[in-house]
């Protein structure tokens, strides 16, 4: 019996176990080294990442390859969407550092738990299965959750990370009871064959049906997609600003991951179904972040619900991959590849304001306000000019990177024959620039309120500005972007 | 021993009709549990004299010839004396407590097999049902305490339940390593698998047992089980300096009396399992002389000897040092053994095949 | 009536009124130890299913230790029944109607066309057949990705909860036992040589 086991392939998945590996000895170098050197949490971190991206690039062979009993598949999606991962990863450990120093929150646990999150979405977008899909997603938000408490002497860290806590267990409550009846439908949960089962036909709609609401609704939930969004603000006004920064990030590109496989690979065959719901999150969110944000005079909240409107977005490309039921081969791969574009895109958009937060706040300052960047211009022009390029490109004024993500999306959903939509769409982006051009407009026109002046370690300012410049230098060869985005989706579809 | 048994199944069974599995079952059960309560009478009995030679004293010597109705005295004073539940005592559990402290150690015996295949129920999930049995046991000490509503039980218990849960974790861990090399959860077939071995076959049996390749197992499972009978040094539960005695503070006459009776029943049974585990049970240390039940006893009562020895040595631990050397010493020392087992089992030198 | 059967009705009886009265129970405590009694005759019902691993599992780990815990936190609050059950009848409705509709969901699933009883045929196992076994025997080989995995959370789990509850006091006592065990005599014991001192005046004298 023992002998017709085969020892999995441990290849593809050498990242993941390189990054456990080394938690666990960063766990032992707190332990040893803890109290004293301090740096070494973050360096070592840093090392990690570094680490697991070169045996990632390493070992992309562009190959589907599928290890763990088809539970884990490493495609080039999966490499690509780690890349990035890593990247942004790295950027939360690099602006955070002194945030967290100042309010000494500076925690080896800190490290470890962005560390075992990174790991969680590793694991989720490498996911072939419901379970490993469903385990990814809970080492993520179970790490989050005690990263958003982890200032725990603040009462509204705490009460953010509660509240977070209980509707993200709602949720993958939802999660899960949708999982379990596509399982009980088609009797496994094996991603690949869940769509073999539906194809064929062996699966009862009815089922089926029931559990891609519960599904969507948990997805939803994650995205941070109305009507599933109220923890969003509150989480990311509660939270550190440094965990802001991580929760408004990387998850986003794990939450996409998520919906491609759940979605495209897995019930695809129920697209016209899922097509629906997803048209009505999208409209639905679009319209009430940018309205919602217009109101704000907390930059977090107000990013909190641009965020929620962002993921409108994506969920928009999401859905306007086929029409009516039927996959246009073209039309499907250019909606699926400007959805990732677009989650990218937002990703670095977002390391960058959040960033700006962080590098204008010191001990004993949150600089979270929008008055806060009052003036901003006479303080420091050039970070000034990095904060205008971030809005910028987050309002979706031409020739920077957030342009040409939304640019592609509308594109994708006029293509699918949602021209209604794509105007709305359109209409509401325009509304949304009223509260980014806001913050431009009281950078370089007021006067400043806070003058102190801006002290931040060399690392930070050099990423900082990096982030800015890449959201500016890619605005200008948007096809590259585009085409890496579509080559990987060919190769892993 | 089925042949000697076969004419009582055929000339009693019928009496009962199709009671008879019931009957007999009921049968077995008191053929183990009253030599068990007779052990743990004398256990005490034992217990009072050994510490008194230890301390130059001379022990229980005044009833019956050289003190041995002891313990049939004092059960007799106890059992005649009033169970006084406190007024504002909870009732009932205080009743069902001290039945939950012994029942469990008596429940567990059921899978302990007494020579090859002289067990009431030879599963395969032995050890498990041992590890589950065992782990209730802490239930009548927590409900004594709380039931009691007066302070010291609750600090006893409150100790206990800390203490206990603790200890069992190292107890598993320790055992994890014994179900690798015997690679069974069955208690028989574990007790077997150390009968194989080079020394086995050169007749030097006693070198094949598990406690020598696992020695530190060996130990901490020792330890550990000290500790979760609530013996001396780890009886901080009752510990007499400071909180009296602990969740028996209440209990008078027999209620007492059950869970004196349901700490040394527990000792037996511990040492019955380390016997099993890591002793070889009821088989012979030395090739030329016969396997029986009788090794099982002896190696038992040396045990229980080792429990009464340690009691009579060691001072009392402080509580965080108890749980300091439950947590920070005893899983570590498991969990860097398990794969010392494991990988020692995948090298060439390998000695359980 | 097969012996098993009446066996299952006690068991499920005797578990259903347990739950009931976990519910019912006006002492958190009872509440809590009611809830052991039906995790055991739960136990029990599994063990007539030959689902021996899980029927152990439940008892050792819900019973032996997670219900103990439950139990250490419950007694030493002062929990207030009364406030707590305050809105009792204005939650029922609500409460009744989600229960209602669980009761309604597992009726559809056990006797409904689409996950019926019928459409999963009871499996035979051979008499040597061991759950146990079985359940190592997957969990270390198909199923061991999933597995480390949740260890991992286990972890995280353990990482955070530490993360927010240590809190190092300045004032509580601290000893290091590594370096109490190392004491030597001679690091708390000075034996000084003093000479024999002559001449001592009688004592208790001239007073």
């Amino acid at each position: 019996m023992l002998n017709q086991f085969v020892t999995p392939d441990l290849q593809p998945a050498a990242p993941e176990i390189f990054l456990l590996i080394m938690s666990c000895v960063i766990l032992f170098a707190d332990l040893v080294v803890g109290q004293v050197q301090r740096w070494m949490m973050s360096a070592l971190t840093i090392i990690t990442l570094v680490g697991a991206a070169v045996l990632t690039y390493v070992t992309m062979d562009g190959q589907v390859v599928l290890t763990f009993s088809n539970m884990f598949v490493d495609d080039l999606l999966s490499d690509f969407l780690k890349l990035v991962l890593y990247v942004a990863v790295i950027a939360v450990v690099i602006y955070s550092r002194s945030y967290l120093v100042a309010r000494n929150l500076e925690k080896a646990e800190f490290y470890l738990l962005v560390l075992f999150s990174t790991l969680g979405m590793m694991v989720m977008i490498s996911a072939a299965h419901f379970l490993t899909l469903y385990l990814g997603l809970e080492l993520l938000s179970l790490s989050l959750y005690a990263l958003v408490a982890i200032d725990r002497d603040s009462a509204r860290s705490t009460e953010a990370a509660m509240k977070y806590f209980v509707l993200g267990a709602l949720a993958s409550g939802l999660l899960l009871y949708g999982m379990s009846m596509v399982y009980g439908a088609t009797g496994t949960l094996e991603i690949g064959a869940v769509a073999q089962a539906i194809y064929h036909g062996d699966a009862n709609k009815t089922i089926l049906v029931f559990g891609l609401v519960f599904l969507v609704a948990g997805i939803a939930f994650k995205l941070g997609a109305v009507p599933f969004h109220m923890w969003v603000p509150d989480v990311y006004h509660g939270a550190p600003t440094a965990i802001t920064l991580f929760i408004a990030s990387a998850p986003k590109l794990a939450a996409f991951a998520m919906t491609l496989r759940l979605l495209v690979y897995g019930l695809f065959e129920l697209a016209d179904q899922w097509q629906l719901m997803l048209m009505m999150l999208a409209v639905l969110s679009i319209a009430l972040g940018n309205l919602a944000a217009i109101a704000q005079t907390n930059l977090k909240r107000m990013l909190a619900y641009s965020g929620i409107s962002h993921m409108g977005f994506m969920l928009l490309a999401m859905m306007s991959g086929v029409v009516g039921g039927q996959a246009d081969p073209f039309g499907t791969l250019n909606a699926y590849s400007s959805a990732l574009y677009y989650s990218v895109a937002y990703v670095l958009m977002s390391l960058g304001s959040f960033g700006m937060i962080l590098l204008l706040s010191r001990a004993g300052h949150e600089a979270e306000m929008i008055e806060d960047f009052k003036g901003l211009n006479k303080r420091n022009p050039w970070f000034a000019a990095v904060m205008m390029v971030l809005m910028f490109s987050m309002a979706g004024i031409p020739f920077f990177i957030g342009f040409f993500a939304k640019f592609s999306v509308l594109l994708a959903a006029v293509k699918a024959g949602y021209v209604g939509i794509a105007v709305f769409a359109v209409m509401m982006s325009l509304v949304g620039a009223f509260y980014y051009l806001r913050v431009v407009k009281i950078m370089y026109f007021d006067a400043p309120v806070d003058t102190a002046p801006i002290e931040a370690p060399l690392d930070m300012r050099v990423l900082l500005s990096l982030n800015g410049l890449a959201v500016a230098v890619f605005g200008l060869f948007p096809d590259s972007i585009m085409m890496l985005c579509t080559t990987t989706l060919v190769r892993s579809l | 021993m089925e042949a000697l048994l076969a004419p009582i199944h055929q000339h009693v069974g019928p009496l009962f009709g199709p009671l008879w599995p019931l009957v007999w079952n009921l049968v077995k059960i008191v053929v183990i549990i009253a030599p068990l309560m007779l052990g743990v009478a004398y256990l005490t009995f034992w217990e009072r004299k050994i510490i008194g030679w230890m301390q130059v004293r001379i022990g229980p010597n005044r009833v019956g010839p050289w003190g041995l109705l002891q313990p049939i005295a004092d059960g007799m004073k106890l059992f005649f004396k009033e169970v006084l539940v406190p007024t504002k005592a909870d009732g009932w559990l205080f009743i069902i407590a001290p039945i939950l402290a012994l029942a469990p150690a008596l429940a567990a015996w059921a899978v302990v097999p007494f020579w090859d295949g002289g067990a009431l129920a030879d599963v395969d999930a032995g050890v498990l049902y041992l590890l589950a049995i065992t782990s209730v046991g802490v239930y009548g000490i927590i409900i004594a305490g709380w039931a009691s509503n007066s302070k010291y039980p609750f600090l006893g218990a409150m100790r206990s339940a800390a203490q206990m849960v603790s200890y069992e974790i190292s107890m598993g861990m320790a055992l994890i390593a014994v179900l690798m090399v015997s690679n069974s959860l069955n208690l028989s077939d574990i007790v077997r698998a150390q009968d194989q071995g080079r020394f086995a076959a050169m007749g030097f049996g006693f070198l094949s047992w598990n406690w020598l390749p696992l020695f530190p197992m060996f130990l901490v499972y020792l330890v550990s089980g000290v500790a979760e009978t609530n013996r001396a040094p780890f009886d901080v539960v009752e510990g007499e300096s400071e909180i009296v005695a602990g969740h028996m503070v209440e209990y008078s006459g027999m209620a007492f009396a059950l869970f004196f009776l349901g700490e040394y029943a527990n000792m037996i049974l511990v040492s019955a399992m380390v016997s099993l585990f890591f002793l070889g049970g009821w088989l012979s240390p030395v090739g030329f002389l016969p396997d029986g039940i009788w090794w099982l006893v002896a190696k038992l009562c040396a045990i229980l000897f080792i429990f009464l020895w340690i009691r009579a040595t060691f001072p009392r631990y402080r509580y965080d040092q108890i749980m300091r050397l439950g947590w920070k010493v005893f899983v570590p020392i498991c969990l860097l053994w398990i794969p010392v087992v494991g990988i020692w089992m995948m090298s060439p030198f390998n000695i359980w095949k | 009536m097969e012996f098993k059967t009446i066996i299952f009705y006690v068991l499920s009886a005797v578990a259903v009124l347990a739950a009931l009265r976990v519910i019912t129970a006006r002492n958190p405590v009872h509440a809590a130890l009611f809830l052991v009694l039906c995790f055991f005759n739960i136990s029990g019902i599994w063990l007539l299913l030959q689902a021996e691993f899980l029927a152990m599992a439940l008892i050792m780990v819900y019973v032996g230790a997670v219900m103990v815990l439950f139990l250490f936190v419950v007694m030493m609050l002062d929990i207030n029944v009364e406030r707590l059950r305050q809105k009792f009848w204005s939650y029922l409705p609500l409460g009744a109607m989600v229960g209602l509709l669980m009761v309604a969901e597992m009726g559809m699933v056990l006797s409904g066309k689409y996950f019926g009883l019928d459409a999963m045929p009871g499996q035979t196992m051979p008499a040597d057949y061991s759950n146990t076994k079985e359940l190592g025997r997957l969990l270390f080989t198909d199923y061991v990705y999933p597995f480390e995995l949740a260890s991992v959370i286990l972890l995280v789990g353990i990482i955070a909860a530490v993360m927010l509850t240590l809190r190092h006091r300045k004032d509580s006592k601290h000893l290091n036992p590594g370096k109490q065990i190392a004491v030597k005599a001679k690091d708390r014991l000075r034996i000084v040589s003093m000479p024999v001192e002559k001449d001592q005046p009688a004592a208790g004298q001239g007073e």
